[in-house]
C-alpha cells in the first residue's frame, strides 16, 4: 500500500479546529481527497480530535458513504429508489456488473477504474431510472445505454492515459537531467 | 450590509423596480432532473444565441447591465419533460428543450414575440398548451410554498427580495413578539411536513417555554424516502424561503444558532444553500444584530453521510454532533434535550418553508386552503409509471383520483393502474378503492397509510406487489441502525421470508408469520423507522393477498416480474427435435427423442438460459 501523505489530513482536521463534533465532516473531506479512508488516518484523527480510535472507526463504519477500501476513479451510482425500481433499475445494475465483472460484494474493478454501487434515491425521480457517473446524472437509462456509457468512459480513459504516457516520455527524452540521474 | 428595516425596504424597492423593468426573461429550469438532462448546456446555448443576435443579456440580476434576463430557476415541476424553459412576459412554457432549439426561441419568441409551437406541451388529444397555466398538470395545483420555485433565479437573493422574500422576517422582527409568532403558527394549524404531522406551533411553544439559554433550530433536509424529492426542490429552487422560516423559528423560540442537515446525495442543494446563506449574511439578514435589531442568528450546513435513519430526530441531532446516527429512547424529547443536549426546534424543509406564508398573511388566510385538521398545501413528488412525473403542490385533502388522473395525467402508456405507494418505506400501498380518499394526515392514517414526506410512486399492472414489498423491506433492513432487536432481527426475518416467496420457495405459513412479526415490530421497535418498517408488507398483504398466494401456492408471478419464478419451456410447434438444447443443458434437464419435440423438466432446470440462445428455431421460450 502506498504511503499516505498525512499532511493533507492534518490540514483538514485543523480546518475544523479539531472539534469532535466535526468528525463526520472531517472524514468526508478526507475521503474526497483520497477517494476512501486509508487506515493510517484513524490514529491521526483520534489523536488530534481527542476521540478514541474505536469511536472514529465506529462512525466511519456506520455511514454508508464511507469506504475503507480504495474506490475506482470513476464512481457509478445506480439509483434504486422506488421510482427507479418500478421503472426497472435492477437490470441496469446487473448489466453494469456483468460488463465490468463485478458482483454485489465486489464493487470496484481490478484496475481501480470503476466502482459500481447502488444508491437509495438521487432525487431525480422524474427521469427514472437514473444513474450518476462521478456525480453527473444520466437520466432515462437502459441496460444498453449503460453499457455504451462504460465503453465511452473506458475509451476516454485510455486516450488520456496514452496522452499522459506520451507526454511523460516526451518529457523524459527532452530532459537532460533524466540521463544524468541514469535511471 | 443592511442595518435597519428602512434599508431593507429601500433595497427591496430597488429590486422590485429593476424586476419590473426586466420584462423579458428566460428561465431555464436547473433542478436536479433538468440539470441531468442537459440544462446547463441549454443555458450556455441561450447565452450564445443571444450574443449572436446582438441582444444584451443580464445574467446577474441587479449587478449586470439591463438586458434580457437569463436565469437558472428552481424546479419548474414537469420533470418528465426536461429540459423546461419558461419565457416571460408571455409565460410560454417550452418543454424538452435542447441546445439546438435555443437559437429558434431567441429568433421567434425573444425577437418577434411569437410562440414556438413544436416545443410546447401537447396533450394526448393534440391540443397545444402555450403557458404553464394552461397545462392540465399545473391547473389543479396550488403553488404557495413553491410559488417562487421555478419563477425566479434560484441563486439570487435580490430576485427573492423582489418576489417578497424576507418580508415575513421583517414583520416578525419589528412588529411581533415571540409569543405572537408562536401564536400565529399554532393557530394556523401547520403540521410537520416530514411525516408525523405533529403540530408545529406546539413544538415551538415547548421550546420557547424552556429555560432561557442556548437553544437550537435544526432543519431536517435528510429527505431519505426513496421516490421523494420535494425538499430537494425547495432547497435548490427557493433556499431563501426555508432560511427565512428557520430565522423566524429562532426568533420565536429564543435560539441563535441553526443547523441544516442535508443528504449527501443532494450536492446541488448543498451548493445552493451555501450560496444563499452567504448572500443572506452579506446583506445582514443572518449574523449579528439582524437588521440592526438585538436578534442574532447564524446557520450552518451539515452534510449527511448516507444513513436513512438520520431522518429520525434524535439520530439526526446525534449525527450533527459527530456520532453514529442512532435514535435514542424518548423522553426526554428533542424540544427539551435535542442537539448538544439543548432545547431544539426540529422541523423539515417544507415545514420551515410554510412559515413565511403564515407570518406574512396571517393564520386566517393560511387556513383557507386545505382541510380543517390539515390546513395548507402539501407538495408531492409523483413518479413511477405515470404520464406526468414531477413536483406538485396541491391543497391538503385533494383526492388520489384528482392527483393521479388530473394532475398526473393518468397512467403511462395507457396501462392499468395497480397501486400507488405513498410515504416511502414507512408508508403503504393504496389501491383503486382508495381513489376517493382525501390526502391529508388523518384520512391517510385511518387508511393505514401516512403522508410521509410526500413521495407518490405509481405502479401499473406490470409491477409485482410482492417484489415491491421485498424491495422496501430490503431497504429498511439495510438501513436499520441495529440498536433495537425488533428492528434489527425482525426486519431481517421478514426480508428472508419475502425473499423466499419471490424465489418460489414460499410456505403456506409465511403470510401468518409475516403479519405476526410485523405486529411485534410495530409494537416494540424503538424509533419511527422500525415502527413503520412493516407497513408496506402489511398493506400489500391486505390489498394483494391473492398475489401473495399465487407466488406461494402456484409459484407464479402474475405480473411477470420475479425472475426466479420464470419457467423455460420448449414450444412443441416450433421444435425440430435437433437435440442441440439437450446437449448444451448443463443440468441435463432437457430430454426427448430425435425429430420429436423435446421437453424441459422444470424440477431440474436451473434457468441458466443456455438453451434459449442455443436454439436456432426459436423454440425455447421463457414465460411465467
Amino acid at each position: 500500500m502506498p504511503q499516505v501523505d498525512l499532511s493533507l489530513v492534518d490540514g483538514i482536521i485543523d480546518g475544523h479546529l479539531g472539534h469532535p463534533s466535526a468528525v463526520i465532516t472531517i472524514l468526508q473531506e478526507i475521503q474526497e481527497q483520497y477517494r476512501y479512508l486509508p487506515r493510517e488516518v484513524f490514529p491521526r484523527i483520534s489523536a488530534k480530535v481527542g476521540l478514541s480510535e474505536a469511536k472514529v472507526y465506529s462512525v466511519a463504519t456506520f455511514y454508508e458513504n464511507f469506504s475503507l477500501e480504495p474506490k475506482g476513479r470513476v464512481i457509478i451510482k445506480v439509483c434504486d429508489g422506488t421510482a427507479c425500481h418500478v421503472r426497472r433499475s435492477l437490470p441496469i445494475l446487473s448489466r453494469l456488473q456483468k460488463e465490468l465483472n463485478l458482483t454485489d460484494g465486489k464493487v470496484t474493478t481490478e484496475d481501480l477504474l470503476f466502482t459500481v454501487e447502488t444508491v437509495a434515491c438521487l432525487g431525480a425521480c422524474g427521469l427514472a431510472p437514473v444513474l450518476t457517473v462521478s456525480g453527473q446524472a444520466h437520466p432515462a437509462m437502459t441496460p444498453d445505454k449503460a453499457a455504451d456509457l462504460i465503453k465511452a468512459i473506458r475509451e476516454t480513459e485510455l486516450k488520456t492515459a496514452a496522452a499522459l504516457a506520451s507526454e511523460h516520455s516526451a518529457l523524459r527524452s527532452n530532459d537532460p537531467s533524466t540521463n544524468a540521474v541514469g535511471n | 450590509m443592511l442595518k435597519s428595516r428602512a434599508q431593507l425596504i429601500d433595497l427591496r424597492e430597488k429590486c422590485r423596480s429593476q424586476a419590473a423593468d426586466q420584462v423579458r426573461r428566460i428561465l431555464v429550469c436547473s433542478g436536479t432532473g433538468c440539470v441531468a438532462s442537459g440544462a446547463s448546456e441549454v443555458y450556455e446555448a441561450f447565452k450564445t444565441a443571444l450574443a449572436e443576435a446582438g441582444i444584451a443579456c443580464s445574467v446577474k440580476f441587479m449587478e449586470d447591465e439591463p438586458g434580457v434576463g437569463l436565469k437558472k430557476s428552481g424546479c419548474q415541476g414537469l420533470c418528465e419533460k426536461a429540459v423546461l424553459v419558461k419565457v416571460e412576459p408571455e409565460g410560454f412554457q417550452y418543454i424538452r428543450v435542447t441546445p439546438q432549439d435555443c437559437e429558434e426561441i431567441v429568433r421567434e419568441t425573444i425577437q418577434r414575440g411569437r410562440h414556438v409551437a413544436r416545443l410546447a406541451f401537447t396533450d394526448s388529444s393534440g391540443n397545444i398548451h402555450k403557458t404553464a397555466a394552461d397545462i392540465p398538470f399545473f391547473k389543479k395545483q396550488k403553488r404557495l410554498v413553491l410559488s417562487r420555485c421555478g419563477n425566479i433565479a434560484s441563486d439570487s437573493i435580490y430576485e427573492s427580495l423582489a418576489a417578497g422574500g424576507y418580508q415575513a422576517l421583517e414583520k416578525a422582527l419589528f412588529e411581533m413578539t415571540s409569543q405572537e409568532i408562536i401564536d400565529q403558527v399554532s393557530r394556523s394549524g401547520l403540521r410537520g411536513r416530514g411525516g408525523g404531522g405533529f403540530p408545529t406551533g406546539v413544538k415551538w411553544k415547548q421550546v420557547g417555554a424552556q429555560k432561557p439559554g442556548k437553544k437550537y433550530v435544526v432543519c431536517n433536509g435528510d429527505e431519505g424516502d426513496p421516490g421523494a424529492f420535494m425538499d430537494c426542490s425547495v432547497m435548490e429552487g427557493d433556499p431563501h424561503r426555508m432560511l427565512e422560516g428557520m430565522i423566524i423559528a429562532g426568533l420565536a423560540c429564543g435560539a441563535d444558532e441553526g443547523y441544516i442537515y442535508v443528504r449527501a446525495e443532494y450536492p446541488l442543494a448543498v451548493a445552493r444553500l451555501k450560496m444563499a446563506i452567504n448572500q443572506a449574511a452579506n446583506l445582514g439578514l443572518l449574523g449579528q444584530n439582524i437588521l440592526g435589531s438585538d436578534f442574532s442568528f447564524q446557520i450552518k450546513i451539515n452534510r449527511g453521510a448516507g444513513a436513512f435513519v438520520c431522518g429520525e430526530g434524535s439520530a439526526l441531532t446525534g449525527s450533527i454532533e459527530g456520532k453514529r446516527g442512532m435514535p435514542r429512547v424518548k423522553p426526554p424529547r428533542t424540544v427539551e434535550k435535542g442537539l448538544f443536549n439543548r432545547p431544539t426546534v426540529l422541523n423539515n424543509v417544507e415545514t420551515f418553508a410554510n412559515v413565511p406564508l403564515i407570518i406574512e398573511h396571517g393564520w386566517e388566510v393560511y387556513r383557507q386552503v386545505g382541510t380543517e385538521s390539515s390546513p395548507g398545501t402539501k407538495s408531492f413528488s409523483i413518479t413511477g409509471n405515470i404520464e406526468n412525473t414531477g413536483l406538485i403542490e396541491v391543497p391538503m385533502g385533494m383526492t388520489l383520483r384528482e392527483i393521479i388522473f388530473d394532475v398526473g395525467g393518468g397512467m403511462k402508456g395507457g396501462k392499468k393502474f395497480k397501486a400507488v405507494q405513498i410515504g416511502g418505506p414507512s408508508g403503504a400501498c393504496l389501491t383503486e378503492e382508495h381513489f376517493d380518499l382525501k390526502l391529508d394526515f388523518d384520512s391517510l392514517a385511518q387508511a393505514g397509510a401516512m403522508i410521509g414526506s410526500g413521495g407518490l410512486v405509481v405502479a401499473d399492472q406490470d409491477t409485482c406487489m410482492v417484489e415491491l414489498a421485498r424491495f422496501f423491506m430490503g431497504f429498511t433492513q439495510r438501513e436499520s441502525c441495529g440498536k433495537c432487536v425488533p428492528c434489527r432481527e425482525g426486519t431481517k426475518r421478514m426480508l428472508m421470508t419475502l425473499e423466499r416467496i419471490v424465489a418460489g420457495d414460499g410456505r403456506p405459513s409465511d403470510l401468518d408469520n409475516l403479519v405476526d412479526l410485523a405486529d411485534t415490530i410495530k409494537a416494540t421497535a424503538l424509533c419511527g423507522l422500525g415502527k413503520t418498517a412493516p407497513s408496506p408488507v402489511l398493506s400489500t398483504i391486505k390489498n394483494f393477498r391473492a398475489e401473495y398466494l399465487k407466488h406461494i401456492v402456484e409459484r407464479k408471478c402474475p405480473s411477470k416480474t420475479c425472475e426466479r419464478l420464470k419457467v423455460i419451456f420448449v414450444d412443441p410447434s416450433l421444435c425440430a427435435g435437433c437435440a442441440k438444447c439437450s446437449k448444451i443443458c448443463p443440468a441435463s434437464a432437457i430430454t426427448g427423442k430425435a425429430k420429436e419435440p423435446f421437453k424441459i423438466d422444470p424440477a431440474l432446470c436451473v434457468k441458466c438460459g443456455a438453451c434459449l440462445s442455443g436454439c436456432k428455431y426459436g423454440a425455447v421460450k421463457e414465460g411465467w
